[in-house]
């Protein structure tokens, strides 16, 4: 099997962050701050990232604005000519810091929108006066110039703002906005009853999605991550499992998706033990379920298998307990019809959710 | 569609880059990669954010000694959909 290198490599600065959202993306077990990388073996990483392909990196985290030395590691993204790519809910962001980062070479800003107004942002984030700041900092991004994607995360309790996220991308100017629908691992699991959208809000949002692609083109470009739980197929999780993208966690594991560790007895490498290219090529984790030859049925003989991979294998793993299964979420699967009466079960659940631990 | 007199601009946040691990050249915009064929490669480098579009197609004729409405067409196709994709302005 050939192997083609990475594109996009989304660099988990650090857990820590101000909000507690309830979907958030990072494990239920978080990492220290004194477990995070320094400055110097970030930029390092860096360079073997683009020795090794990649041109998109996205600095992540938690939040990646509380690592004080951010403007200093987007000089050494640029220097080592990546496309530099800031994911942030703007918390903790002055307009001052933004132009240090502008003056530094940051290609490109992508805003988290977790409601379209104060009283639905700040619940969701945990975080009182959330809202206000992030549209000051929503200002100060458009007066700097940087181009900016709006990142809507969306479920049972605020898919109904979703025209207004989407009026609010276009007077943000913003190019691209991200409609995704939340995905269930770690944090989203433990509130999936509270989060779960209903069938007809993720038909409701489909036609919302369709609608305003096409009333905006040239104005808006939209990403659209679908209900999966409410789809016929899965979806390509990570463009097919090492075959696009890698993440480094704070602590510098090198993980094929960020929920990757959810696998019981898959074995990450650590940037401070392997180098970056042998990580990616010879890795065990990245080459579990690479390409086809790990697939059973009914994936082995689907015409399918090029397009989705089998979907994602954290959700397999976490619905059926195989993380080799097909992603319940798939028609083909024998798990798909008990998963969408579970589904509507949840979707009909308490609204009550866990919120995210801070990170120490 | 893109006409003559317009003025096609490359915006911040896109630019083109050579993929030296490739052995290409891409369009770099946010969160996208595009891989660009010489002819791709051609109509960008001929963007400066002053020459008109009818101009960059009437350089590209005498350039590649080709026939412009052919250069035409097949410029307002490919800059049609970056337009499309927010990865070109015009003025």
């Amino acid at each position: 099997m050939s192997v083609n290198p990475p594109i996009a490599m989304l660099a988990e600065l650090t857990h820590r962050c101000p909000l507690s959202c309830p979907y958030c993306s990072n494990p239920v077990e978080l990492t220290r701050r004194d477990a995070e990388l320094d400055t110097a073996t970030w930029a390092d990483v860096f360079r073997q990232a683009a020795d090794l392909g990649v041109l998109q990196l996205h600095l992540s985290g938690g939040e990646p604005v509380t690592r004080r030395d951010l403007v200093d590691l987007v000089v050494a993204a640029r220097e080592a000519g990546l496309y530099t790519n800031l994911i942030t809910s703007g918390i903790g962001l002055t307009e001052k810091r933004l132009k240090e980062l502008d003056a530094a070479g940051l290609d490109h800003i992508q805003l988290s929108l977790q409601g379209t107004d104060a009283e639905m942002a700040d619940r969701i984030g945990g975080y009182r006066g959330g809202f206000a700041r992030k549209m000051d900092v929503a200002r100060w991004i458009g007066e700097i110039g940087f181009p900016l994607t709006l990142n809507a995360v969306l479920h049972r309790q605020n898919l109904h703002q979703l025209p207004r996220a989407i009026e609010m991308a276009v007077e943000m100017g913003a190019r691209r906005i991200e409609v995704a629908t939340v995905q269930f691992h770690g944090w989203a699991l433990l509130s999936r009853d509270a989060l779960m959208p209903t069938r007809d809000q993720a038909r409701e949002a489909d036609a919302i999605v369709a609608e305003a692609r096409a009333r905006l083109k040239g104005t808006l470009v939209i990403d659209y991550v679908p209900a999966d739980y409410h789809s016929d197929y899965p979806k390509r999780c990570m463009g097919g499992w090492g075959t696009t993208g890698l993440n480094v966690a704070p602590d510098g594991l090198v993980l094929p998706c960020h929920a990757a560790q959810t696998i019981p007895g898959l074995a990450f490498d650590r940037v401070q033990d392997r180098p970056l290219r042998e990580i990616w090529y010879e890795g065990r984790a990245f080459n579990a379920y690479r390409g086809t030859d790990w697939m059973p049925e009914p994936c082995a003989s689907c015409e399918r298998k090029h397009i989705d991979f089998g979907g994602c294998r954290c959700q397999a793993m976490a619905l059926v307990g195989d993380a080799a299964a097909t992603d319940p979420t798939c028609i083909k699967s024998p798990h798909h019809a008990a998963l969408q009466a579970r589904a509507d079960a949840f979707a009909a659940g308490e609204a009550a959710f866990t919120a995210r631990a801070a990170a120490g | 569609m893109i006409g003559a007199d317009d003025i096609p601009v490359i915006p911040r946040g896109v630019r083109m880059q050579f993929d030296r691990v490739r052995d290409r050249w891409v369009l770099l915009a946010p969160e996208r990669t595009v891989a660009l064929d010489e002819i791709g490669r051609a109509i960008l480098s001929e963007i400066d954010g002053a020459r008109s579009f009818g101009q960059i197609t009437a350089r590209l004729a005498a350039t590649y000694a080709a026939p412009e409405d052919q250069i035409a067409e097949d410029s307002r196709g490919f800059l049609g959909t970056l337009i499309d994709r927010r990865f070109l302005e015009v003025k």
